[in-house]
Order: structure tokens, then sequence, then C-alpha cells
């Protein structure tokens, strides 16, 4: 009988991010946030692999951000060393490729940001594989807390600073946002050193995105505080309100045991007491 | 036909002539229609405006006649059927065939509709609302047990109130299945849902993949375009919120906040409605183990969904913080307190402080200056306790306690580990 291997195949898909002030290509904020995960992942299970993946054409900018997620695996023993590029046309769609090439290796575990910085970047990726793949899909991931057995117990993040934990039988799909910790800085000289594996795929141009208009996002407009009134009266008593709850309840003259549940009534109403 | 008025020459004459006989049981017959005890305007018979000065204004308590040019208060017991009409002018409407269905999946955080969900439920109806001699249906899905009463004010038509344990939690293939089964069934013309982080995002984003259909994703307006498929183009943010994207609708879109203005003139019918056949229940490979206790002194005061805030009230600061721990609430604190030196700047709530986004707000001795008020504008239920009955705080609040702080407090701090101390040893 063989010792039960304790690593995993871990593939971490990259993209080329740009940066928000000066629109210089980057590594993409989330993507490295989700190649962070897979390096701490690799420090706690030894005999991991971490396979980085990117479906794009091979331009000078493009590679030089692309070794910008390299950088990070500097030092004390990582496996990784090359990225893996799907060499296709700036506007191919990158799904098919993808998914092919993950079918064909079938790494355990894929980590994707949850929005592209740049394209279309409707976060719909992940979601595309997961149904071609017929995988689970977590997205929001915030920590990996174990991998056993093919099972892995993961926190996902929630609005307001929650954390929920879950079981997701692998082989799955794990998206990662803003929640997740951030991405430790990129070494130069190992960058420049790493290789990048260019494979040419065949792509089909993605047809419905050249009938798009796309324009520099306008700011949006305010929303304006519309008050109905019927007359001038009505209008000015609503711009020149004080706070009025008026529908508020009032307990005066109760006993603090009275007040105390009264409060504690609507606390377990709202569901906020912690069980 | 009541939308054609009849004149009555001779009875307008005999209203205006205070010395003819018939003059004070025709004004009340006038009055009957007109509303008011008295006609004070007509339009004359050669279309201009004549007016009664006598007729104006109502006698006040003390037998002096009062005149309120403001027209709130006319006085007597028609001022209380005019309130009672500005109150009540949504206007009912029942769809009874409707031409297509527009579903929406609201998000609903705390069983409520937020307003982000109101906002889409309004860009639904306007949908639904393009043709007005064959209107179409909103259908709105709602997924496990809820605490909204008013899902006809926010204009929605069919409801499918789904209350099975396998939604609850994260459950996205269950809930998959349930729109699955429900696309099977009604084919809407339109899948809507809110691209908010914990609801329409993931769902949304599943849905259109499943339904094979290439979704618009953070869309933030639309216009008629009777060119487009279905008849309506859309403005969408892409590229990390950097590009427009201008396109055709497709058959599915996530919305962003203040998309459309809520319904606020129509009451809709919000009939309930069940699927036909039962939903295929699919085996899980994702298993929600529950929320984790988060520590709330590391939750960012901005995003806190409790919150126990201090004023200038409080003297026992012990026992507020210790409060806080049992509740497991992240501490507030007003402006003076903070100056005070008893929290830390970064607690500060109000105008130069933080704006808070909290569920639930519990304001312990804060009388509420209206830079602390600013700063909570946005919190669903706010409670107070406080001593002073007056105070802007106990108006704004939805439950307010007159009472000494610290003793309220400490009964509440009693009672949470009565009950839970309880709970420890059943269990």
């Amino acid at each position: 009988m063989q010792p039960e291997r304790q690593g995993i195949e871990v593939a971490v898909l990259v993209s080329v991010g740009r940066h928000p002030t000066t629109g210089r290509a980057r590594r993409a904020d989330q993507d490295a946030r989700g190649l962070e995960m897979a390096l701490g992942l690799e420090d706690r299970l030894p005999d991991s692999r971490i396979h980085l993946l990117h479906a794009g054409p091979s331009s000078l900018e493009n590679a030089s951000a692309l070794r910008g997620y390299l950088g990070m695996a500097a030092g004390d023993g990582t496996t990784l060393d090359t990225l893996t590029l799907l060499e296709q046309a700036e506007d191919d769609d990158a799904i098919p490729a993808l998914a092919e090439h993950l079918a064909a290796t079938l790494p355990q575990l894929v980590i994707t940001g949850t929005r592209a910085e740049q394209g279309e970047g409707s976060g719909l990726l992940p979601y595309a594989l997961a149904e071609r793949l017929g995988w689970p899909l977590v997205n929001g991931l915030a920590a990996v807390e174990k991998v056993e057995n093919g099972v892995a117990t993961l926190l996902q993040a929630l609005p307001r600073g929650q954390r929920r934990r879950l079981q997701v039988r692998l082989p799955a799909i794990f998206s990662v946002d803003a929640a997740a910790p951030a991405a430790r800085q990129s070494a130069f000289g190992p960058a420049r050193r790493a290789g990048i594996e260019a494979t040419p795929v065949t792509a089909e141009p993605d047809h419905e995105q050249t009938e798009w208009q796309l324009t520099p996002a306008r700011k949006r407009p305010k929303r304006l505080k519309i008050v109905k009134a019927a007359s001038a009266r009505d209008r000015f008593k609503a711009a020149a309100a004080k706070a009025e709850g008026g529908s508020g309840q009032v307990l005066a003259d109760v006993s603090s045991e009275q007040g105390a549940e009264a409060i504690l009534a609507l606390l377990r109403e709202e569901g906020v007491l912690p069980r | 036909m009541e939308e054609i008025r009849r004149r009555d020459p001779r009875r307008e004459w005999v209203a205006r002539n205070r010395l003819h006989p018939e003059h004070a049981s025709v004004l009340a017959a006038l009055g009957g229609i007109g509303g008011e005890g008295a006609a004070s305007e007509w339009l004359g018979p050669l279309g201009i405006l004549r007016k009664n000065p006598h007729a104006v204004g109502f006698m006040g308590p003390h037998g002096i006649k009062r005149i309120d040019r403001s027209g709130a208060q006319q006085g007597g017991r028609a001022a209380g059927a005019a309130r009672q009409a500005t109150h009540d002018s949504r206007h009912n409407v029942i769809i009874e065939s409707p031409a297509f269905l527009v579903a929406v999946v609201p998000e609903l955080p705390g069983g409520r509709l937020s307003s982000h969900d109101k906002d889409l439920l309004g860009l639904a109806r306007r949908l639904a609302d393009v043709d007005p001699e064959h209107p179409g249906a909103v259908l709105a899905v709602v997924f496990g047990e809820h605490k909204e009463d008013a899902f006809g004010e926010a204009g929605i038509d069919r409801l499918l109130h789904l209350s099975d344990d396998a939604y609850d939690g994260f459950a996205p293939e269950a809930r998959l299945g349930a729109l699955a089964a429900m696309e099977r069934e009604w084919r809407p013309r339109h899948w809507l849902l809110p691209d908010s982080p914990l609801g329409g995002a993931d769902l949304g984003r599943r849905l259109a993949v499943r339904l094979g259909e290439r979704p618009a994703t953070g869309v933030w307006r639309i216009e008629s375009d009777p060119t487009a498929p279905l008849g309506w183009r859309c403005t969408a943010r892409g590229a990390a919120e950097r590009l427009d994207i201008q396109r055709s609708l497709p058959r599915v879109a996530l919305f962003l906040a203040e998309c459309a203005d809520p319904v606020d003139e129509t009451r809709h019918a919000a009939e309930p409605l069940s699927l036909s056949t039962a939903v295929p229940s699919a085996l899980s490979r994702i298993q929600d183990l529950g929320q984790v206790a988060v520590d709330p002194a590391g939750v960012a005061l901005a995003e806190a969904e409790f919150i126990l805030s201090a004023g200038n009230g409080v003297r026992d600061w012990e026992g507020f913080h210790h409060a806080a721990k049992v509740l497991g609430a992240t501490e507030g604190a007003s402006r003076v307190v903070v100056d005070d030196g008893f929290m830390a700047r970064d607690r500060q709530v109000g105008a130069s402080g933080t704006w808070v986004t909290a569920r639930v707000y519990l304001a312990i001795g804060i009388s509420g200056a209206i830079q602390h008020l600013q700063g909570i504008q946005s919190c669903d239920k706010v409670v107070a306790i406080n001593l002073d009955p007056g105070c802007d705080m106990i108006k704004r609040a939805d439950l307010a306690v007159i009472g000494d702080a610290a003793e309220i407090l400490a009964a509440l701090v009693a009672k949470v580990e009565q009950q839970r101390g309880g709970q420890r040893d059943a269990a």
C-alpha cells in the first residue's frame, strides 16, 4: 500500500491587471491574493505543487506583468518556477482554452480572482469553468483551514467582516476577492530568472463583445432626495426637517428589568446576538 | 359618467347671490360636491375664476375666523379626511393575466428587502410596464424565512416563497435548482438580480451559466431601444469600474444599487404562487458548517452589523466594555466621549468620524447631536437608552428606554448571560 500523499495540485489562474492610477500593466490584485493563498497551502502541505496558468497574448508588457506573480515564489524551496501561457489573441475567448487545459491536467484545486481588472471584467470566468468541468465553486474565499482526504475546510468571507465555514469536496474552484490576505511583495531577480512556457492554442474570437460600445466610465449621477409634496409648505418642512422618527416606541417609567427585556426582544428578533 | 361635470348656471347664480332665499341650501348642495363648507372658488360663466372671500377659512376654537393659506389645516373633519387621502395615495394594481414575467431574486439581508432590492424591483416594474395594454408581472423569489410585509408596496405581483431547510445558509446548488425549475415552468422574459456580494452576484452568475446566457453584470442604467432583441439597452460597468459597456439587455442581468427609483405610487398584489412540480433535490458537494464567531472588536466600524455606542451618559466604562463583549457588539462612541479620552478616535461615529451602516445600533446615553445622527442615517434599527425623554436620539430611535443607562445595560447583560448559561446547562 502506498503511503497517502499529503500534497495537492493547485492551479492558480492569473491575469494581467491594470494599475488604477497609472494604468500600467501589473499583477492583478485579486489573482495575487489567490497565489498568496496557494503559497500558504504549499507551506502547510508538503509535496504540493502550484501551477500558474494564463491565457492571453504574449506581448512584452504582459510578460513583465506576469513575471510579477513568479517573483512572489522566491526563496525557501518553492516549486513554482514557470508559468504556463496559453497563447491566443487579445480578444479571444479564454474560457475554452482554460477549461481544456484544466481538464487535461486535472488539478485538485483551482484558485482564481473574482474579477479581471481589464476587459469586460464580468467575473464570469470561474462560473463558466465550474459549469464546464462540473466542479463545485466557492466565491469569496478568505482562508483554507485544512485539506484532508480530498475534502477542503475553508472560510468564506461574508459582508460586514463575518466568516462562514464550509466543507467542499475536491476538485473544486475557489475564487478570492479583497477579503483574502494581502499578497506578498514580488522579488525582481527571481521574477527575471523564472520562465514562461508559451503554448499556442486555437481559440475563437469573442464575437459578441465586438458589438458592444466601450467608453471610459462616466461618473454615476447622484440620486437626489425627491420630496413628493403637494404644497410649498410640505416641501419646506421636508427640506428643513430634523431627524424625526416619530414611529418609534418609547418606554418611559419602566423598571430597568422591563427595559432590558424589551431591548433583548428586539435584539433577538433581529438575530444579532451570538448563539 | 362621472367625469363629465355638468354645470347648473342657475344654481351657481343662486350661490353667488347671498340674498336669494335658496342661497343656503344651494351652497350646501354645491359644498357637497366641492368638499368644503362653501365654495370659495369657482369658474364663472365666462371662464373667469370667481372667488368668494367670505367662504375662505374656518371657525377657530374661540369663535374667531382663521385662514390657513398653507392648505395644511382646513378645520373640522374635512382636514382629517384630506390627511387620510394623502397617506393612502398608492393605487392598487392587479394584473390578472400577465403578458410575460419578469423574475427578480431579491437578496433580503436580515429577512427584509434592502434598498438595493427595492431599486431593482422598481426597475423590474419599468420592464414589466413597458406596454400599458399588455403589462407583464413581476415575479419575486424568496428563499427561507423572511420578516418583510410590504412586498406589494415594493411592486411585486407574484411571490414564490420557497421555505425549506435546503435553502438556508450557503446553498447555491439548491437555490440554482429552484431557479432552473422556475425557468422550466414559466420561462420569464427577464431574470434580474442584485449585483451584491452575498446575494445575486454569486447566484446570478451561476444561473446565467446554467441557462447558457451571457449576463450583463454591474448594470446601472437601462433605456429602451426597439432594435435590441428584448427592446432594451443597458449600460454596465466593466474593467474594475473604469469602463462603461453599452450593450443590448440580455435575459439575465445583474444590477448595481440605485439602478432605478423604487416603486412609490402603486401597490401590487404579491399573490402567492407555487411551483407545480417539486424541485429535484441536488446532491450538494458544498456543506455549510455555519458562521464562525469573529472578534467584534476586529470588525471595521463602518461595516459592523451590531454596534454598541457610548455617549456622555455612560459613567461605568468597565460595565460598558463588558456589555459589548457579552452582546458580541462592535464598540462605537460619540464625539464627546472620544474627546474626553474614554474611547479611541477610530471608534467615533458621526460627521467627523465614521458613517456606520449597522443593522442594529444601540445608543447608550447619546443625546443625538445632528452630526451624530448623520452618521447613523443608514442604520436599520436604532435603540436608545437615555435619561432625557426629549432628546433627538429618542425621536430617531425605533425603541427608546428612558432610564439609567448603567442599570438597564447591566440588566440586559444579566439576562443574556442567564439565557446563555441556561443553554449551556441544557446542552
